[in-house]
């Protein structure tokens, strides 16, 4: 079985973030970077339905040559090989779909792994637009992925609002992870050192034949009026008597 | 001039409140554009929908009401959207932020060829025109400008920034579009759906929240809080990492990566304050956080802050709000 599962850059969660002066985007110089946490899951997820069911994991990341810290750090995880598209300036998620339509046909995975989101742009939509130019199914927001005993299925327990579903998608298949799906394994030292020998192929978007025309482009960034804080109180009556009288919500 | 549509959630064959955003929001884009509004309501045996829909003052309510569509799958209600939308020139799509519309929308946008925005929080139009959207990003640390070139753009809206829409005495007509789903071509079936049954209200419907994190200690903690809750017929949330630890079930997290919530009230106990907490409540009218440690985060933004052990302050709150309400 080949599961294909995609890295994107982002800036650390825990880093505290600047903007350009000319409002632009974010100040990148002394920002970490780390693996986006979604594909982190996504990888490990990969990695359990390979010793499951022997095969592949292929690891796929696009951006400008700094990315293939992000595809070191899946092979790491034991990923077998990864594709880096080379491409530098804005994309929106739809071209990010067309880039990943091209390597889907030149690979043609059985499964593809995906986070529900980049948690840089929070914009949740490369996923699911890629399994519809595929025309293939989607089981998104996953908490549990079991492939089915015939190979042929993927039955994928999803969160979603009030609840959960259980969907089944026949192969080939999108599932993207949502945040319980599992624990992602830590690299060993060791499988550091070997992911440096792992293959990363190097495609441009050119050799690919797309172009990429983003149709949403950020324009300017400002940071949000910050909320103030108000005061301590005392005592539990001291809250309840501003709660009532000021707040004015008992 | 351009017209929008309006994707409105059903649940059991009825509009799903929240849905209202996103038609408040696509009535006024609609009309700071002199372009048509139209809801759009898929499902199977959905004479309510259609009803409730015609309600809000829209030019006119889409109806795909069919029985291949019982059930839903995104793969089968994006082409019934598709097919529905064809019949309209639609600049605009839109619907309220949940996990139906995140699952679904960009499906439907790749049909469209059309540009994708995720819970937009504003819509700007100018000389007619929808000239750009506000989102937020990094955890809502960021608020960005965002243009979409695209003849059509689909966009989620998100809940607490639009009020929603209010009734209006002139019914909208309701026009039928057939689809018929073959079902055996969709690859894709829901086998079961598993409800947290809640005597509740949702999270995003609440006007009073109170959540709980990891300095609850575990689900007893988070039984001490429910006794505040009832109080106030209140939603329970929660933090990550109450959820990671299985206390309450998933779709309670509160967050950049859960459920985003402006309530009238919100009280945050045990819950340290991270920037992924805060973006999903900081737009709530009045914050009062409990917290034994004087230096946590959350008491930066919380209107009120009581520094106390849950396990004592929480059952003391409880019976002097009793005493005054
Ligand atoms: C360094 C940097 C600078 C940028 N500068 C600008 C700018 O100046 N102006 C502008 O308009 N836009 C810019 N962008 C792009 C833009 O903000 C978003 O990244 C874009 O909207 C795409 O969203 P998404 O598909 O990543 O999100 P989502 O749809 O949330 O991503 C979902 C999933 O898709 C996969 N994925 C997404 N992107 C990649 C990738 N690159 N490689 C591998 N997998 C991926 C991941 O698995 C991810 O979990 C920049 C991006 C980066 C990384
Ligand atoms: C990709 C990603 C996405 C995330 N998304 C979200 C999200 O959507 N929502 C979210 O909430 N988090 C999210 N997080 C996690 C977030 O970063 C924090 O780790 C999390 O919010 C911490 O939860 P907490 O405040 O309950 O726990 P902690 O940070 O451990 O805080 C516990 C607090 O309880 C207090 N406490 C302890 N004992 C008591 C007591 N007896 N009485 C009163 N107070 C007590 C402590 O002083 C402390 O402040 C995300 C993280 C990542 C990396």
């Amino acid at each position: 079985m080949k599961i294909l599962v995609t890295v994107k850059r982002v800036s650390d969660p825990e880093a505290k973030l600047k903007i350009k002066p000319d409002g632009s985007w974010i100040q990148t110089e002394g920002v970490k970077f780390v693996v986006n946490p979604f594909d982190e899951i996504a990888v490990e997820e990969a990695l359990r339905i390979k010793e499951k069911q022997t095969g592949e994991v292929v690891v796929v990341s696009i951006g400008d040559k700094v990315v293939t810290e992000q595809i070191r750090a899946a092979l790491a995880m034991g990923g077998d090989r990864g594709i880096f598209v080379n491409y530098t300036g804005a994309y929106d998620s739809y071209d990010i779909a067309n880039i990943l339509q091209k390597i889907v046909e030149q690979e043609k995975p059985d499964v593809i792994v995906l986070g529900k989101q980049a948690v840089d742009d929070d914009m949740g939509a490369a996923g699911f637009m890629l399994a519809e130019l595929l025309g293939y199914p989607q089981a998104a927001f996953a908490s549990k992925v079991e492939i089915t005993d015939d190979k042929k299925k993927a039955r994928v327990t999803r969160e979603i609002d009030g609840g959960l579903e259980v969907k089944e998608v026949e192969l080939p298949c999108i599932i993207t992870a949502d945040l319980r799906l599992n624990t992602p394994r830590y690299a060993s030292l060791p499988n550091i050192m070997k992911a440096k020998q792992k293959p990363i192929k190097e495609v441009t978007v050119d050799a690919l034949g797309v172009a990429v025309k983003p149709r949403v482009t950020v324009k300017k960034l400002t940071e949000p009026p910050k909320r103030k804080g108000g005061v301590k109180v005392e005592s539990v009556q001291d809250l309840v008597t501003k709660l009532k009288n000021e707040a004015k919500v008992i | 001039m351009s017209n929008v549509v309006i994707l409105c959630e059903l649940k059991n064959g009825e509009l799903v409140k929240q849905s209202l955003s996103a038609v408040k929001a696509g009535i006024d884009a609609a009309k700071a554009t002199s372009g048509k509004s139209f809801l759009l309501v898929i499902g199977s045996g959905i004479d309510k929908a259609k009803e409730a829909a015609a309600r809000f003052g829209a030019d006119g309510v889409i109806a795909v009401d069919d029985a291949s569509l019982a059930g839903y799958t995104a793969e089968a209600y994006a082409s019934a959207a598709f097919e529905a939308i064809k019949t309209q020139s639609a600049g605009l799509v839109l619907a309220t932020t949940s996990a139906f519309s995140k699952d679904l929308l960009p499906r439907l946008a790749v049909k469209l060829k059309a540009g994708m925005v995720s819970d937009i929080l504003s819509i700007r139009t100018d000389g007619g025109k929808v000239s750009g959207f506000t989102r937020a990003m990094w955890a809502g640390s960021m608020i960005a400008d965002v243009e979409a070139s695209s003849e059509v753009v689909v966009a989620t809206v998100r809940g607490t920034a639009f009020a929603h829409a209010e009734p209006v005495a002139a019914a909208s007509p309701v026009t039928p579009v057939s689809v018929k789903i073959d079902q055996s071509t969709l690859r894709a079936k829901s086998l079961e759906i598993i409800e947290h049954k809640s005597s509740r209200p949702q999270l995003a419907d609440a006007s009073v929240v109170v959540s709980g994190g990891r300095g609850l200690k575990g689900p007893e903690g988070f039984k001490t809080i429910e006794q505040l809750a009832d109080l106030f017929g209140a939603a329970i949330g929660a933090s990550r990492a109450a959820v990671d630890a299985g206390w309450v079930p998933n779709d309670l997290q509160v967050g950049q990566t859960g459920k985003i919530v402006a309530p009238n009230l919100y009280i945050a106990v045990g819950i340290s304050g991270a920037i992924q907490h805060l973006a999903g409540m900081k737009d709530s009218k009045t914050i009062v956080a409990i917290n034994k440690d004087p230096d946590a985060p959350i008491f930066q933004i919380a209107d009120y802050g009581l520094v106390a052990d849950f396990a004592k302050a929480v059952p003391e709150l409880v019976d002097e709000i009793k005493k005054v309400k």
